[in-house]
């Protein structure tokens, strides 16, 4: 299965969050690794978004789409932040 | 953001197809005419949506080749057995709509402010979006000095080389080919190293800023070669196609 990257993904944070996130900050809640959310790995074939850390490979967040609402996982994060505006 | 933009939904929107350019054998740039388009910066995509007769809808994230200001375009490269780039490269015909939504990203994206020296690395298609960088760098003027590195396989594999040959304004673009060279070829083969790269790179002491895209085995050695090199990580930006080339 192919692993991409968080940049792929841009458009599915977007409708979950409202705003651009792949420049956002993540902190692994397992390992602690710090990374922009760009840099996260990516695996869309699965019956949603699983997105895991480049570091330990814990899942951080998961994003499945029933009937038009997302539902996001998002308890493998430690912290997620989004950097101070241009 | 707050202040300075409002926040937009991403919304889908029927975008006509205005041309197709062939570029390789398997690769073609699509131009597009979106009723509402507000603009984008140099690195951004955009995500593509077909639906099937019977209802199933594919959804796929493609690289904008155009640089700001210049007529949205995309750039896709045919995979076998794609559900979505065949119909791409080979049935879309102008006149046609497409479904879209964008622009998206905004990690991997330059700007004509950053006057860092700038070193481009392209596995295969991606060199899309630093197309876009490269372009957008030459339009707006940019004083930033600019290297694109471009792996490909053979010569005929190159996108954009017509145009990528034209530049003369302090960017360089420099080629290997991996598969096959032409008789005569006086540029690098094989894979990216880390003797090409330590060539190439701009020393770590000009905090230059690097953009690597491609397929995933390409920006993990070439990023981790950068990194290697004296290269801060958070100055080595990444964009991952997946193993077969294309998202």
């Amino acid at each position: 299965m192919d692993a991409l990257d968080g940049n792929a993904i841009g458009g599915l944070l977007i409708d979950a969050f409202s705003t651009e996130m792949t420049a956002a900050s993540s902190t692994c809640g397992t390992c602690g690794a710090i990374r922009p959310v760009a840099e996260l790995v990516v695996y869309r074939q699965a019956p949603g978004t699983v997105v895991r850390c480049r570091t330990c490979g814990s899942v951080l967040m998961v994003f499945v789409t029933v009937r038009g609402v997302i539902c996001a996982d998002l308890t493998g994060l430690a912290s997620l932040s989004q950097p101070e505006p241009a | 953001m707050e202040g300075t933009a409002v926040r937009r939904r991403l919304t889908w929107q029927a975008a006509t197809v205005t041309s197709l350019t062939r570029e390789t054998a398997s690769v073609v740039t699509i131009e597009l005419d979106p009723p509402d388009w507000p603009g984008h910066r140099a690195g951004q995509h955009l995500d593509v949506r077909l639906t099937a007769e019977d209802g199933y809808i594919a959804e796929r994230s493609y690289s904008i080749a155009s640089a700001p200001g210049e007529p949205l375009a995309i750039t896709v490269e045919r995979l076998e057995n794609g559900e979505v780039s065949p119909y791409l490269t080979q049935e879309l015909r102008a006149g046609d709509e497409l479904e879209l939504r964008g622009p998206i990203g905004g990690y991997f994206v330059w700007g004509p402010g950053d006057r860092s020296p700038l070193l481009l690395l392209a596995g295969g298609s991606g060199v899309v979006p630093l197309r876009s960088i490269l372009q957008d760098r030459s339009r707006t003027g940019s004083d930033a000095p600019a290297r694109l590195l471009y792996s490909a396989r053979t010569l005929a594999d190159v996108i954009y080389r017509d145009e990528l040959d034209r530049y003369h304004d302090g960017a360089e673009v420099i080629y290997t080919l991996t598969r096959a060279q032409p008789p005569g070829w006086t540029g690098h083969s094989g894979r990216v190293d880390a003797a090409l790269l330590a060539q190439v790179a701009w020393p770590a002491g000009a905090s230059p800023l690097a953009f690597v895209c491609g397929p995933t085995n390409f920006v993990e050695a070439v990023a981790a070669g950068l990194v290697d090199l004296g290269y801060p990580p958070e100055r080595v930006k990444t964009e991952r196609f997946g193993a077969t080339g294309g998202r």
